[in-house]
């Protein structure tokens, strides 16, 4: 156990242009490299993740330069040094490889931080190393842990509810106004690209039904079609405005197309159902005035940005939160780990000391048949006895905090061994 | 008995103050443990009321509804109970922080109001005084709910409406939430409302011999009604809601105040026994 090392070896998009990265990522699949990586000697366990912002290789393997040489000609083609990727690699090792592997599974390392999609990502990538039999004891462990840390990080923080986009801002406002977004219908006004991405997450959140109107009726129709609602002619906005609930504007008129004396003469009719106007053309279609009206609300492109920014500050909050949460998580996988080496020399210590008090003590027995129970079972105190005393110091020693800082079980381990003559 | 009464008074003191501390401490952190313990502690508080008013009732042979002190328990009494069994229907965020920080404030009042037990004016000594006095404060109780409600609402449609978005923001439920819990509370609370005024014009005909004083209290107590029964009618026929709803729950509310305290203090009239 002692003799070997974990180590991450990986490019992300922090450390690697994109340029750099497409030629890297594997998009062959995972089967193919993996097994091609079965070729490397002295390689134990190891997996490999690739999505579009990062390719890591997680291993298990003897401590030989070889093999980082050897995974580095692998990633970046042959003839690659060391040096010259150096500023794109990042190499990681023990404890640190772990707290990445841990940031990278609770979406702390993402382009998008607190996106979910990593998650999964990565339990795909671990099953086809997994099938493949490339991982050991040690990575099954560690990537399950990886994803309970994940899922702790995700419960106990608000780090996946503040996406941070302009059609999430759009949701969450929404659910603000609306409370629950069943039975609630959209109007898009205009078929832009960002009304459609935005329709796109309304309709994810389960919005009833969807209409477009659109200039062109045509392009209305084919969007209606794609989210299984209705097209009506530009004419028609404001008695749609009686039955709808949400509505999104991105034409690309010069002028505003609605304004409050419309809208007010509409409030009436809905029985003052509130009104969700989201204005994303620039310039705008909407009439600020509008905002003025009670039970309608109205927000622009730039009130959804402020969202947006809100957003981005508390979910920054929440990052310090996950990243203590890590932190945690990393140390305590690290102490298991630590554990992996010591318990057994500390178990194969006790058996060696206990069977040569045990081999004493019955030899001692044999030569005094005239003992009473009572004296024998003095004898057998005295020797157990002995052997905690005799155990004491060394397993101290064993389960010692590291000195300084600096982690030296496996030196600690391999002096006991030696001075105890353990494991030959 | 003595004893007990007043040790029941410092347990509802001591549990209602928490309760309002740990919705506090839920609303900063919003951390989940706390608001288990925050509810269990209100539980707790509403069970304590009971028992303490079941004290005081054996202490004074009446319904403790008379002083001041006591109409103030039992209406903290009232609000937690009609919070408690509404809760057990459906939750609304954040709620309980507002409606145990009401309570803490009832209950304070009632800290620096007489505790001494009153001997019954002979007006009071009949079967009608629970039964109106207690129904009406139900009424209060339910309406005290669609008051913090609505202030919940004007609270988060200002920030909605000016697009800033600060502390409660995140905090408050959805608009709608809280409009439909306002609709309910002041629907439950106009039937009791209701009741409370008709059990109080029987008693009024029994007492007094007329069904209808024009006294201050009775005055006031219908200029409540009708204002809950102007909001209610526009609901439904022209969709009164949202934020002139929550307003006029929230002038209607302070008409129950006055009902209850200021006539007292400021008109008189021949209610002036009670708190």
């Amino acid at each position: 156990m002692p003799a070997e090392r974990l180590l991450l070896l990986g490019v992300n998009h922090k450390t690697t242009p994109v340029e750099v990265r497409e030629k890297i990522a594997l998009s062959s699949g995972y089967d193919e490299p993996l097994t091609a990586l079965k070729r490397v000697r002295g390689l134990k366990e190891y997996y490999l993740l690739s999505t579009c912002n990062r390719v890591e290789f997680l291993l298990v393997a003897q401590p030989d330069k070889n093999i980082e040489q050897e995974i580095i000609r692998f990633l970046f083609g042959e003839g690659a040094l060391l040096q010259d990727v150096g500023k794109y690699l990042y190499i990681l090792e023990g404890q640190a490889a772990v707290k990445h592997l841990f940031m990278v599974a609770a979406s702390l390392d993402s382009m998008i931080v607190g996106e979910a999609q990593i998650l999964g990502q990565l339990k795909v990538a671990y099953r086809h190393a997994s099938q493949l039999g490339c991982t050991g004891p040690l990575l099954n462990k560690l990537l399950h842990k990886s994803f309970s840390v994940a899922k702790r990080v995700r419960t106990e923080t608000a780090i996946g509810s503040s996406a941070v986009s302009i059609s999430f801002a759009a949701v969450q406002l929404a659910k603000k106004i609306f409370g629950n977004l069943k039975e609630k219908n959209v109007l898009l006004v205009g078929a832009g690209e960002m009304a459609e991405l935005a329709a796109e997450h309304l309709v994810g959140q389960g919005v009833g039904g969807v209409v477009v109107a659109n200039r062109t009726l045509s392009r209305a129709v084919s969007l209606a079609q794609r989210f299984n609602g209705k097209a009506v002619s530009m004419d028609e906005l404001i008695v749609q405005l009686e039955t709808v609930d949400i509505i999104i504007s991105s034409t690309g008129a010069k002028d505003i197309i609605l304004y409050k004396e419309d809208v007010k003469s509409i409030m009436r009719s809905r029985m003052n159902k509130p009104l969700f106007f989201i204005d994303i053309a620039v310039p705008r279609d909407l009439d600020p005035k509008l905002n003025e009206l009670d039970n309608v609300y109205l927000y622009d492109i730039d009130d959804l940005s402020t969202v947006v920014e809100m957003n981005r500050s508390e979910r920054d909050k929440e990052a310090v939160k996950a990243t203590r949460i890590v932190e945690e998580e990393a140390l305590k996988f690290e102490r298991y780990y630590q554990g992996l080496a010591i318990t057994p020399a500390i178990l194969e210590l006790r058996q060696k000391i206990d069977s040569i008090g045990q081999y004493e003590l019955e030899k001692t027995m044999h030569k005094l048949p005239g003992l009473t129970e009572e004296e024998k079972k003095h004898l057998e105190k005295m020797i157990s006895a002995i052997n905690a005393k005799v155990l004491h110091h060394p397993l101290m020693y064993l389960k010692a905090d590291s000195c300084m800082g600096r982690d030296n079980r496996d030196k600690k381990v391999a002096i006991i061994r030696e001075l105890f003559g353990l494991g030959d | 008995m003595e004893e007990l009464n007043y040790l029941l008074y410092l347990l509802v003191l001591g549990l209602t103050t928490l309760a309002m501390a740990a919705y506090l401490v839920f609303f900063i952190s919003q951390n989940k443990t706390v608001r288990k313990a925050a509810r269990l502690i209100l539980v707790a508080s509403g069970v304590a009321q009971s028992l303490y008013i079941l004290s005081r009732y054996i202490l004074t042979g009446h319904t403790p509804i008379t002083s001041q002190h006591e109409t103030v328990i039992f209406f903290a009494w009232a609000t937690t109970w009609a919070y408690l069994s509404f809760r057990w229907r459906y939750t609304v965020k954040n709620f309980g922080t507002f409606v145990s920080f009401f309570l803490f404030c009832l209950v304070f009042i009632s800290y620096f109001s007489s505790r001494e037990i009153t001997v019954l004016v002979p007006a009071l000594q009949s079967a009608w005084l629970p039964l109106h006095a207690g129904v009406s404060l139900v009424a209060y109780g339910f309406l005290s709910l669609a008051f913090c409600g609505g202030l919940m609402y004007l609270l988060l449609e200002r920030e909605l409406k000016a697009k800033k978005f600060g502390y409660f923001f995140a905090r408050l439920p959805s608009l709608d939430a809280l409009d439909q819990l306002n609709s309910h509370c002041i629907t439950a609370g106009f039937v009791f409302l209701t009741l409370g005024i008709v059990t109080g014009s029987f008693w009024a005909r029994q007492a007094w011999g007329t069904y209808w004083h024009w006294d201050p209290k009775e005055t006031w107590s219908l200029i409540t009604w009708f204002i809950y029964l102007v909001q209610i009618h526009q609901r439904f026929t022209v969709g009164w809601r949202g934020k002139r709803a929550a307003i006029m729950t929230v002038v209607g509310f302070l008409s129950v105040l006055f009902t209850l305290w200021g006539v007292t203090y400021f008109l008189g009239g021949v209610h002036s026994y009670a708190g």
